[in-house]
């Protein structure tokens, strides 16, 4: 009888850092193929509605541009949480809390209109994130609660507070009883503009100029190193010089201004006004994409990019073979698995040994 | 089970008999990419025997036994056990065998306790009271005193290393392979080590010794097998031998003597007055009123048993634990007791603590990162404007690398990729090649060979010479009394007055470490 066994190499395997992502992605589209071929259809044509017809015409495009955003700009911030080993799990409540401060401007105040509402809006977005991010944060060094818990609840806080603003405070008078406020002004929306056929928008260049900037800070300054020592040694974090609590708060707030920000973004492109449900769950999506992107800007990049085609094959499939978008969900969250369990490649190497009976009660 | 795991240790000796080593390593060979850190490397041990492997820093002792142990596999070669080939792939399989372990950089969780620890090695079981009942027997019995229920995290490293002693012990092995076990003990916590080891000896159990005192090695091995540059070059009895010709064998040459000539003292530059700290740790040791001077010029020495303050003490040192006034602490003349340690190295103060790996280097990062790590708030521009210059700090690795010979595989390898006694030259190297005005450094030659032990306390004592305030935390009495002007001793958290080196003697040393120094009130009265 044959077994396999997890053999740990002596260093990291720099090719399988590389490799795991791919293989991650590979046994997905296998798995998708299994549940297509499960709901009786063919998995080659599954495979294909899925992952790839979504971006064959421009408007596909757009609309993957469109999702990735503020899955990458979130994924941006929480890479950051999780490289200083803290574990921010709410960014989808930092991410409401920011989009509703930064809609005091046209909401509350809809004849300030002028140019600088726009940049206001984006920068009351950042700082209500921030400092909501910032409750879980003080949470755990002052009282040492875990991050993870208070984090994730606070999102259902959020969610219910905007529910509310919108059904009460914040309801538009001519909204006929819609739970929606008013519309922005055209200070307070972000408009497309035409890239060679692909409508854009400001946030897209604004994503990809903070992965730049992440990418810099982590390879060379020394908040970068900061950040990579305490997440990997806090007692020689310390000896460094470093603080553990400041860190904390550092990471929280930086990862909920940028969920902030995204959150603002899309409110301010895609709706032009608050309504009880804003993301599609961007905010927990970009724990996917974060992971998958290696805890590296660029890598979140590219992630981003991927997680959001899932999004418009789970789209694509409903409307071609009727199947549930719900699919979408499943597969992210099996991409994610495998993406954990490709990991292990890192630091193992997987070697096909004879059995030997017995053997198995050490293991 | 297979044939051979089965049976009790005592039957199998019996059956085994004389001729046939317990362990033979026939022509092992490992490389780490293009470097060769055993070559072609043959080795055997007897039941009941007491094996040395002797070597000089890096010559790939602990690759060797990490082979033995499993925890690394050869790229050729093969391993015997009682005359059977075996393959060892994993610690488990190893300790199946019979084979145990204590490791040179400990393998404990720090957020349990020492019984939780024990648990985890051994199968089937759970941390119980009946296991904590044995293991304070056990410990006890051979004279390795522990509490079950402390956590790692407040442990000295003394301590860590007995919870690994006694972990081991509980498994009942054949065959105990020990990397360093005496380099953090006091010599009565080693005298001590020696008889239980002498006793599992004579009651068959074979024993893979690496150690860099010689002495010792010449007091209890049976053989002594000696490794240079990843080959075995000799074999030896080593009670026939001198600890000189041990040392030659291993590097080859004649090792240089430290030398010492008495400084011209300037200014006080470390002053403590009435440092006072409780500790906030359940089992951490309370600093009591502790006063200390340091001038300029002079190395002093603390001498103590492992986990009596020295862990606390250089932590306020330090600044990583904040003290209550600014002026229990003074550096250069300045009030230092609420600065951090950058703020402090600012001062001129520079700091090597005890624990090289996961305190004075992140195992993970390369050794020019972890030059940043301690070096880029001290204004010398390796941090400047917010960027990091590795550039700078990979300049300063070379410089430490051939100032204390720092051998390694490759230019700018990770921390973990070096050897015990190469990373605490590279520890002790990055904090001395800044010419500091004030340094404290915990075990300064905790691991390394006798060669580089020269070396390093050597340069201690130039940067002295050159106008150094050093305040040395050891155990090491023969290292003391080879560098110190002036030797104290901490004792529960007590010091006791700095005296004269010449004035002392060990004896009289070791006495004040056995509790003398707490009568600190009376003698300086
Ligand atoms: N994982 C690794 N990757 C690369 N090089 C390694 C690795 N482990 C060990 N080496 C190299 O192999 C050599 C031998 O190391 P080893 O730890 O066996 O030395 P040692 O004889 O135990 O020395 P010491 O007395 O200092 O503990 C060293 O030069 C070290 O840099
Ligand atoms: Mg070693």
């Amino acid at each position: 009888m044959m077994r396999l066994e997890l053999v740990k190499r002596s260093e990291k395997s720099r090719l399988m850092s590389v490799l795991s992502p791919v293989v991650a992605v590979a046994l997905t589209v296998v798995f998708a193929g299994m549940v297509f071929a499960a709901q009786g259809h063919n998995p080659l044509t599954g495979i294909w509605y899925f992952f790839l017809e979504p971006i064959t015409s421009l408007w596909g495009v757009e609309q993957l541009i469109t999702k990735a955003t503020p899955l990458v700009i979130i994924a941006l911030g929480l890479s950051v949480c999780y490289l200083s080993n803290n574990w921010n799990i709410g960014a989808e409540g930092q991410l409401t809390i920011g989009a509703i401060v930064g809609s005091i401007l046209p909401i509350l105040f809809p004849d300030f209109v002028n140019p600088v509402v726009l940049p206001l809006m984006l920068l009351m977005a950042m700082a209500g994130g921030a400092l909501f991010a910032l409750i879980p944060a003080k949470l755990k060094t002052v009282f040492g609660t875990n991050e993870i818990l208070t984090s994730l609840m606070l999102v259902y806080c959020s969610n219910l507070f905007l529910d509310w603003m919108v059904r009460g405070p914040w309801r538009s008078p001519q909204g006929y009883n819609f739970p929606i406020t008013v519309d922005f002004h055209e200070w307070a929306v972000l408009n497309a503009v035409d890239v060679g056929g692909v409508y854009l928008n400001l946030s897209a260049p604004i994503a990809l100029l903070l992965v730049i900037v992440l990418a810099v800070v982590m390879r060379s300054t020394l908040k970068g190193f900061e950040i990579r020592v305490l997440g990997q040694s806090p007692r020689a974090g310390a000896f460094a010089g470093f603080s553990n609590r400041r860190m904390t708060a550092f990471a929280f707030a930086l990862s909920g201004a940028l969920a902030g920000l995204a959150g603002m973004m899309v409110v301010m492109s895609e709706i032009g006004k608050l309504q009880p449900v804003i993301s599609p769950g961007y905010g927990f999506t970009a724990i996917i994409v974060a992971f998958l992107g290696r805890l590296n800007p660029i890598g979140i990049l590219i992630a981003g990019l991927v997680i959001a085609s899932s999004y418009l094959g789970g789209e694509a499939i409903q409307t071609s073979l009727q199947m549930s978008s719900k699919l979408a969900t499943v597969i992210q969250g099996v991409l994610l698995f495998f993406v954990l369990a490709a990991d292990t490649l890192i630091l193992y190497k997987v070697r096909l040994v004879p059995g030997r009976e017995g053997e198995g009660a050490h293991a | 089970m297979g044939e051979g795991t089965g049976d009790s240790t005592g039957e199998m000796l019996r059956r085994v008999g004389g001729d046939t080593p317990l362990l033979e390593v026939r022509h092992v060979t490992k490389r780490f990419g293009s470097f060769t850190a055993n070559d072609s490397v043959s080795l055997k041990i007897m039941p009941g025997e007491i094996h040395a492997l002797l070597g000089e820093n890096g010559a790939g002792k602990s690759t060797l036994v990490k082979i033995i142990y499993g925890s690394l596999q050869p790229n050729s070669g093969g391993v015997f056990w009682k005359g059977r080939p075996v393959t060892v792939s994993s610690p488990a399989e190893a300790r199946a065998l019979g084979v145990g372990m204590v490791f040179q950089h400990f393998s404990l969780f720090e957020a349990m306790t020492v019984a939780e620890n024990i648990a985890l090695a051994l199968p089937n079981c759970r941390a119980t009271g009946e296991l904590s009942d044995t293991i304070a027997r056990v410990s006890a019995n051979y004279g390795l005193p522990l509490d079950p229920n402390a956590h790692i995290a407040d442990l000295s490293v003394g301590e860590r290393q007995r919870v690994e002693i006694v972990r081991c012990l509980l498994q009942n092995p054949e065959l105990i392979i020990m990397d360093e076990p005496t380099s953090v003990l006091t010599p009565q916590e080693a005298d001590q080590l020696f008889v239980t080891l002498r006793r599992l000896a004579a009651e068959g159990c074979a024993i893979l010794y690496i150690s860099h005192r010689l002495e010792e090695v010449r007091a209890l091995c049976h053989h002594a097998t000696i490794m240079r540059r990843a080959k075995v070059v000799a074999e030896t009895d080593p009670a026939r031998e001198t600890v000189n010709t041990l040392a030659q064998l291993m590097v080859g040459n004649q090792i240089t003597r430290v030398v010492r000539e008495r400084g011209k003292l300037g200014p006080e530059a470390i002053l403590l007055k009435g440092l006072t700290q409780v500790s906030q740790e359940a089992f951490g040791v309370s600093l009591k009123d502790i006063d200390l001077s340091v001038r300029a010029g002079e190395i002093v020495a603390i001498a103590g048993i492992a986990g009596n303050g020295q862990k606390e003490l250089f932590d306020a040192l330090s600044g990583e634990e904040p003290l209550e006034k600014e002026d229990m602490v003074i550096f250069a003349g300045e009030a230092a007791g609420l600065m951090d340690i950058n703020e402090r190295r600012l001062l001129g103060a520079a700091f090597v603590p005890e624990e090289r790996l996961g305190h004075g280097a992140v195992p993970a990062l390369k050794l020019s990162e972890n030059v940043v790590l301690t070096r880029h708030g001290t204004g010398e521009g390796i941090a400047r404007r917010g960027f990091t210059r590795f550039g700078k700090a990979g300049r300063i690795v070379e410089t430490v690398t051939s100032l204390f010979d720092v051998r390694k595989g490759v230019l700018d390898p990770e921390a973990r990729s070096l050897s015990g006694g190469n990373l605490q030259k590279f520890v002790v190297g990055r904090e001395v090649e800044r010419t500091p005005k004030i340094l404290f450094v915990a075990q300064p030659t905790w691991g390394v060979d006798a060669g580089a032990a020269a070396v390093i306390r050597q340069s201690l004592i130039d940067l002295s010479r050159k106008g150094a305030a050093i305040l040395v935390i050891s155990q090491d009495l023969d290292e003391i009394f080879e560098i110190a002007d002036r030797i104290a001793v901490i004792s529960r958290g007590h010091l006791s007055k700095a005296e004269d080196a010449d004035t002392l003697t060990p004896e009289k040393v070791g006495l004040l470490m056995a509790g003398g120094a707490e009568k600190k009130g009376a003698a300086a009265a």
